[in-house]
């Protein structure tokens, strides 16, 4: 393992253990406030932990709360390079200088400091920028810069915090890309809440919620059999969570999917119902037909989803044109019928 | 964006948007301008000019002026060294006793500057607090231009500290997080971001900081005395100059306002093209 | 800026200017009440009161005196300001109004007198000479005028501008001495105070601020004091709206009973 990561830090409710092997890009998936930005900071040295161990390439960056003797290394010693969602580049430093920074704080002498600066400005494509001060740059360029100015520390490790989201819709595609070229051997976290991220970038996901770690695993196997919550709907994909009676499974609410599962599950287990919100029929009374499937609910949200329409009950979510929207005549608080295929229901252990 | 990828900015022609202040603002605003105006018109009209340059030119009068200048701007050079720390472990760091700690700092804000240079006399002058240690040592101090450097010094830190301190605070700490996650040591961080990033703050401090300590009077004449070209800055000549030639004190009460206007000015000007 | 707006403002400015300029009469400055009662008419027929500018160096004397004019025509009240001889003398050429002026020296009465601001011919009441104040004990061993030039005396004296400054370089002109002061204060309680605290070994004071500071400083006499004596005269005020009241009261300093107060201070009479 590069990176072993055990954290709590009490007043925000965060108890997180986290795990690199290096040359891995992780990402930390989770709501807003469920402790990813704070696993961070940790890690990154911003804050410290009332009690937990990190440790990176075998050397204890920090340790607290009676497990050994305390040890802290501070934020400029760690080789752990962070990108926030702002590139906060210096503002009185052109943006040369912005790069070269990391190089002329490890003591490289200025000539050759400005030379990696300008390789790494190259690399991410914005080698023409660097007589420019920062207010000069849109938002886009910026973050490219801000990326090629953690890069240049040569850090052990690199954590992305949202590194997209303050960026423009139209240009995250790019940035994104160069993300994937550059992470594609490099030890990262990379923290998000949006799923195309974490599956273009990330071997691994962890999902956070409620300052825990929830869920966690490889990025496909998470996104197309998601056991969190969070997971799910970030994947897009409708949930039921209950107990396995056979290949049904029975949530709390009484509610109960039938589907197909992979491996047999013995009754009473834990277990997860996954479907796709287009394997969804809306009807306005229960059909009567092949589907096994008929869960009544009420509309609580019409939105856009693509070419289609996305409609919301309380739990569940189906995918249908606008044509059969304007024909059901659907509105928020209409009675609804969701009628799914159990073949096109997941089952599996939770 | 335009094709070279180059952001949009406002043009460098300073367009103001209307912002919509209701009308009735600018009448106590006025008022306020007048009240400080006018008091100068009034000595503009009083001064005799055929004789103004000959009474700010003469012997007392420019060793005045030299000494204030040299004093003032030692002092604003001492406010920089030690209000520049001061205001940093005010705005970044938190401990118990911070609130009274800085009350303390702004203490000669609120002293009558007659009560400062006592305080000072009490401290250093012969009998004073560290007035034997300063004996022993050889050291003197009343009496001398250090005197009037460390009476200036103690009324005009509080502008520095105040000024820099809120621009620190504004400031935040984002900049230096990123820098310590970029390999720079804390003394690094401390003189390559943050001074940095505070420079307009700081310059202010420091111009309030001159102007004071230019006008300093009543802890200048306690503590130090008042001699020519030792301990008389321009003010104490000018309240002296008042017993016997009343034209002499208002051409030199000019002579201040036009030095103090000019460096306010100067640093006014280097601000702007930083 | 709209119209109206135009318009309130000059009216502010207008309103502002007028009430600056009536305002502009007054005067103001440390002024002292004489302890005495108010109310009714006295049998003397004097009533009413009085505002006296008097020189810093008179306080104790003065007040005393009020009091006794006080006593001596009840339902009078005594009103002073004490000050800088030259401050007093630039307010009441500004217009400053007052009954009485007594100044530390006859430089700043000519300045009033000769504005045409005194009733009558100033009366001289009192003359104060010089001394030399040293703290208690004496550290420096003082003895004389010459002492004060021996290297490594700290000496303080009044600024050659201010009459007691004035009187300073007199007497060195006199012993023909050059004094080489550490500090030349703009009066004498400046003076007297720094001998006070120990900052100075020696101030050159009037023989009254030597007797008034009591065991806080001793003093030593010179000589060569004779050679520069301030003498102080006294006038009743043109403006003055009591013109009887100040009359009686400048009776009182030129008289048996007040000069027996200015003397007991350390004055000395007028010639």
């Amino acid at each position: 393992m590069s990176l072993r990561a055990e954290l709590v830090v009490d007043d925000r409710d965060v108890a997180v253990t986290l795990g690199l092997r290096r040359g891995e890009t992780v990402a930390l998936l989770g709501p807003n406030g469920s402790g990813k930005s704070t696993t961070i900071s940790v890690v990154a040295g911003l804050l410290q932990p009332d009690a937990g161990e990190v440790e990176l390439d075998d050397r204890t960056l920090v340790r607290a709360g009676g497990r050994g003797p305390a040890a802290w290394v501070p934020p400029h010693d760690r080789g752990v390079a962070l990108l926030a969602q702002e590139p906060l580049l210096f503002p009185h430093l052109s943006v040369l200088d912005n790069v070269a920074f990391g190089p002329r704080s490890a003591g490289v002498p200025r000539g050759a400091a400005r030379g990696r600066a300008h390789h790494w400005l190259a690399e991410v494509g914005v080698d023409e920028l660097a007589s420019r001060r920062p207010r000069e740059l849109s938002g886009g360029q910026a973050q490219r810069v801000a990326l090629a100015r953690a890069l240049a520390t040569e850090p052990r490790l690199l954590l992305l915090d949202e590194p997209l989201s303050a960026v423009d819709v139209a240009l995250a595609p790019g940035l994104r890309q160069l993300l994937r070229r550059v992470l594609r051997d490099r030890s990262a976290v990379v923290v998000t809440h949006d799923v195309l991220d974490a599956a273009l970038l990330a071997d691994r996901v962890v999902v956070l919620e409620g300052g825990r770690v929830v869920e966690q695993g490889p990025t496909a196997q998470v996104l197309a059999r998601p056991t969190s919550d969070f997971a799910a709907r970030i994947a897009g994909l409708n949930l039921v969570r209950g107990h396995a009676h056979g290949e049904t499974v029975v949530g709390e609410s009484g509610l109960a999917i039938a589907g197909l599962a992979d491996e047999p599950l013995h009754d009473g287990l834990e277990a997860i119902a996954v479907f796709s919100p287009s394997a969804v029929g809306v009807y306005r009374e229960v059909p009567r037909g092949s589907p096994r499937n008929a869960i009544r609910g009420v509309v609580t949200e019409i939105e856009p989803h693509g070419h289609q329409v996305r409609v919301r009950t309380e739990h569940l979510a189906a995918d249908i044109t606008p044509a059969a929207l304007a024909e059901l005549g659907l509105a928020p608080g209409s009675p609804v019928v969701f009628s799914v295929k159990a073949s096109e229901v997941a089952v599996y252990a939770a | 964006m335009n094709p070279a990828g180059r952001a949009t900015r406002a043009t460098t022609r300073h367009t103001t948007p209307r912002l919509g202040l209701p009308a009735w603002v600018f009448v106590p605003a006025a008022v306020g301008a007048l009240f400080v105006v006018l008091p100068l018109v009034a000595m503009l009209t009083r001064v005799q000019w055929r004789d103004f340059g000959a009474l700010i030119t003469s012997e007392s009068s420019l060793a005045a002026l030299e000494l204030s200048l040299r004093t003032a701007t030692a002092s604003t050079v001492l406010c920089v060294l030690f209000g520049v720390p001061m205001a940093v472990v005010l705005a970044r760091t938190s401990f118990r006793g911070q609130g009274v700690a800085r009350s303390l700092v702004l203490l000669p804000l609120v002293m009558p500057p007659v009560v400062c240079g006592i305080a000072l006399l009490y401290t250093f002058g012969r009998r004073g607090l560290l007035g034997h240690t300063m004996e022993v040592l050889g050291v003197q101090v009343a009496f001398t231009t250090a005197a009037v450097v460390m009476a200036q010094t103690f009324v005009a830190l509080p502008f520095l500290v105040v000024s820099l301190e809120g621009a620190m605070r504004t400031a935040g700490t984002r900049y230096e997080s990123v820098a310590a996650t970029l390999g720079a040591r804390p003394t690094r961080v401390f003189l390559r971001v943050t001074l940095p990033l505070v420079v307009p703050g700081l310059v202010s401090g420091a111009v309030l900081s001159f102007a004071r300590a230019l006008g300093e009077f009543g802890a200048t004449i306690t503590f130090a005395g008042s001699l020519q070209g030792v301990t008389r800055t321009l003010p104490l000549e000018i309240y002296l100059q008042r017993e016997t030639d009343p034209q002499a004190a208002v051409a030199l009460s000019l002579l201040l306002v036009a030095v103090a206007t000019l460096v306010i000015g100067l640093t006014r000007g280097a601000r702007s093209a930083l | 800026m709209s119209r109206t707006s135009n318009r309130l403002l000059a009216v502010v400015t207008a309103v502002v200017l007028v009430s600056t300029a009536a305002a502009c009469g007054s005067s103001g400055h440390g002024s002292t009440k004489g302890a005495g009662a108010s109310g009714s008419s006295s049998s003397s027929g004097l009533s009413g009161e009085i505002t006296v500018y008097a020189a810093a160096s008179l306080k104790k004397t003065f007040t005393e005196i009020g009091t006794q004019v006080q006593a001596a025509h009840p339902g009078t009240t005594v009103r002073f300001s004490f000050a800088g001889s030259s401050d007093l003398a630039a307010q009441l050429q500004q217009g400053a109004p007052a009954d009485v002026f007594a100044s530390a020296d006859t430089r700043n009465m000519a300045k009033v007198s000769g504005a045409g601001l005194t009733a009558a011919a100033p009366v001289d009441f009192a003359t104060n000479t010089l001394e030399i104040a040293v703290p208690p004990g004496n550290p420096a061993r003082i003895s004389s005028l010459r002492d004060l030039t021996r290297p490594g005396v700290t000496v303080v004296v009044c600024a050659p501008q201010v009459p007691c400054g004035g009187a300073s370089v007199k007497v060195e002109q006199a012993a023909g001495l050059t004094l080489k002061p550490v500090s030349e204060e703009q009066d004498v309680t400046d003076v007297l105070g720094k001998v006070v605290t120990g900052e100075a070994d020696a101030g050159l004071v009037y023989v009254t601020d030597v007797k008034g500071a009591g065991d806080e400083v001793e003093g030593v006499e010179f000589p060569e004091s004779t050679a520069a004596a301030n003498t102080y005269p006294i006038a009743v005020l043109k403006s003055s709206t009591n013109p009887a009241l100040a009359s009686a009261f400048l009776s009182a300093v030129t008289g048996v009973q007040g000069q027996r107060v200015l003397a007991s201070a350390g004055f000395t009479k007028a010639p």
